[in-house]
């Protein structure tokens, strides 16, 4: 990937006094959902606040579409984000939230106020738009917030915690929209603790655990890497489970088998699934089971969440 | 004018629109409004006590008297704390109530942003001061001459302008340093304490130490000096006034170089609402 096509991190660490934020980033966002995962304090908005230039790093430099944070007047011309902080200036309707701030990118008033419409329309928040956003639900201020991030309708969008206080209606909508501007080929760039929403939105995931990256990529490659120290449990439902589980005892790359509670299936540990795969196949075909389903149990962000920083995982 | 500073004055025009909008939104105004109502108070008052024989009237030694009321209470107080309120929450303010990251998400240099947020900044506090003067001068010479366009005509239409000028400087001069308070000091309020308590001990100080201050320059350029009476008199150094040409280029430059340096401050900073 060209350095100008995403978002480079290079060798970044960032230290408030003697607390560490993140260390020794070494990251290349391409363009698509990326979702950046870990718990509280592990570093995940600082890494926002970094490609944004909110903060700045200790060390090492930080590059969007190859802008540096430090040039607010190109970054932002490209670049939207929807930060966590629930707070707003005082005052202000939500239109005027949208359309002054657009007023900041020199644009006229037609055209402020042509943008300003479309975002509302997109967060379906036109009808209340006029009223002031102190009297707004936290769903709502949610909304305005996106909204006014994708007002200008950037190349580069940074989501913190985007689906924090949206009932479930709205929190469909926003990944539907967040699909979407992935769709029109933006880096849209999403920090989340709900990881099963994680694991529906994401084209990727960096996952942090105490200002470290542990892993990267595309869940299924990060799942992969882990196959010697967590084999990859697979369900396989089908006629004779007790038949299938006494050959497989026999293969070396089965780590473990174990019946599934409903006694329909078996839980197949395995280090090696290409091999697993291609006995289960042989079976089938001799007649000697019928399949009724095979499908990863732990090849998900929660499970790989829980091998890599539930179980106390450390920095890598 | 060049594109780049062409989009900077579209910017900065941007930042004022929304800060007048901020600052002129009834809640946050309210204060404002009541400090500035404070001086045409007094002299409604003074008006109203010598309509009902309550006090007496000295004709034009009232001008002296506004000119006291002015230098001490309008400048020293009413000015000072309104340009506290407004110039501490452009910067300061937006921390404490997490909304700056708005501003620094924008495309906006941080430079122009300190200059449109400063220039809002005089612009409000110039307009209810300005008019707080300004309808307090127009009260005094509405209760001294029969009719209002005597009571403004010749040297005193001169002294409302000179007054109304004086307080623009006032809020340029002490709205920059308030400024730059707001973002050097957590807490600014002590800080402004302690310049208040300069300003306010300056009369006592000896004439070069005056200098350093804003409060000299600004009675330099009243047109009605106040004798300093009392008890306290005794230990007062006078200075002579410092001329005009002097004084408003001084104060102006001032200002300049204060917010030049807030604008050098403000690349560093960071948005850390946490600590704060």
């Amino acid at each position: 990937m060209n350095a100008a096509d995403g978002i480079v991190f290079e060798d970044v660490s960032k230290f408030y006094g003697n607390v560490l934020g993140v260390n020794r980033v070494q990251l290349s966002i391409p363009p698509g959902i990326t979702t950046l995962v870990g718990p509280n304090g592990s570093g995940k908005t600082t890494l926002m606040n970094l490609m944004t230039g909110l903060v700045q790093p200790s060390r090492g430099s930080v590059r969007v579409l190859g802008i540096p944070p430090s040039d607010p007047e190109r970054l932002f011309a490209v670049a939207g984000y929807c930060t966590q902080f629930d707070a707003f200036p005082r005052g202000l309707t939500g239109y005027d939230f949208i359309y002054l701030y657009l007023r900041l990118h020199a644009m006229n008033h037609l055209r402020a106020a042509e943008l300003t419409a479309r975002a509302l329309e997109r967060v379906t928040m036109t009808a209340a738009a006029g009223h002031r956003i102190a009297s707004y639900s936290k769903g709502m201020r949610q909304r305005i917030k996106l909204a006014q991030a994708i007002a200008h309708q950037p190349s580069v969008l940074v989501l913190d915690e985007p689906l924090n206080g949206l009932d479930p209606m709205a929190r469909a909508e926003a990944i539907a929209l967040f699909r979407t501007l992935a769709g029109e080929g933006l880096h849209v760039i999403i920090s989340s603790h709900i990881l099963h929403e994680v694991d529906q939105i994401s084209d990727q995931v960096v996952m942090l655990s105490n200002g470290y990256v542990v892993a990267e990529g595309q869940i299924q490659a990060v799942r992969g890497e882990m196959h010697q120290e967590h084999p990859l449990q697979i369900l396989v439902r089908c006629s004779q489970p007790s038949l299938l589980a006494a050959s497989l005892f026999a293969q070396d790359g089965v780590a473990e088998v174990r019946m599934h509670h409903d006694r329909g299936g078996l839980l197949v540990g395995t280090r090696d699934p290409e091999r697993f795969y291609e006995l289960l196949g042989k079976m089938v075909l001799e007649g000697a089971i019928h399949l009724e389903s095979v499908a990863p149990a732990d090849e998900d962000v929660n499970s790989v969440y829980e091998y890599l920083i539930g179980g106390g995982g450390g920095a890598a | 004018m060049s594109p780049g500073v062409r989009l900077w004055w579209a910017q900065i025009l941007a930042i004022v629109r929304l800060e007048l909008k901020k600052n002129f939104s009834f809640r946050r105004a309210v204060p404002l409004y009541l400090l500035a109502a404070l001086p045409p108070a007094i002299f409604v008052g003074h008006a109203i006590g010598y309509a009902r024989g309550w006090t007496s009237c000295h004709g034009t030694e009232d001008l002296t008297v506004f000119a006291g009321v002015f230098q001490l209470f309008v400048l020293r107080l009413v000015v000072f704390f309104g340009c506290v309120v407004i110039f501490l929450n452009l910067f300061r303010g937006e921390v404490v109530q997490k909304s700056l990251h708005y501003y620094f998400l924008a495309p906006v240099r941080r430079e122009v942003l300190v200059v449109g947020k400063y220039l809002s900044g005089v612009l409000t506090a110039s307009c209810i001061f300005g008019a707080s003067v300004a309808i307090s001068y127009f009260v005094l010479c509405r209760h001294l001459a029969a009719t209002p366009s005597a009571g403004l005509a010749g040297p005193a239409l001169q002294h409302l302008g000179t007054y109304t000028g004086v307080t623009v400087l006032a809020c340029a001069g002490y709205g920059a340093l308030f400024l730059l308070l707001g973002m050097l000091f957590r807490n600014p309020i002590v800080p402004a304490v302690v310049v208040l308590v300069w300003e306010s001990l300056i009369v006592f100080f000896p004439s070069l130490l005056k200098k350093i201050s804003i409060i000299f320059y600004l009675e330099s350029l009243c047109p009605v000096r106040v004798p300093f009476e009392g008890p306290w008199a005794l230990f007062a150094i006078t200075a002579n006034p410092t001329p005009a040409y002097v004084a408003v280029p001084g104060l102006l430059l001032l200002a300049l170089v204060i917010v030049s340096v807030a604008a050098v401050r403000i690349r560093r900073m960071e948005i850390s609402y946490g600590t704060e």
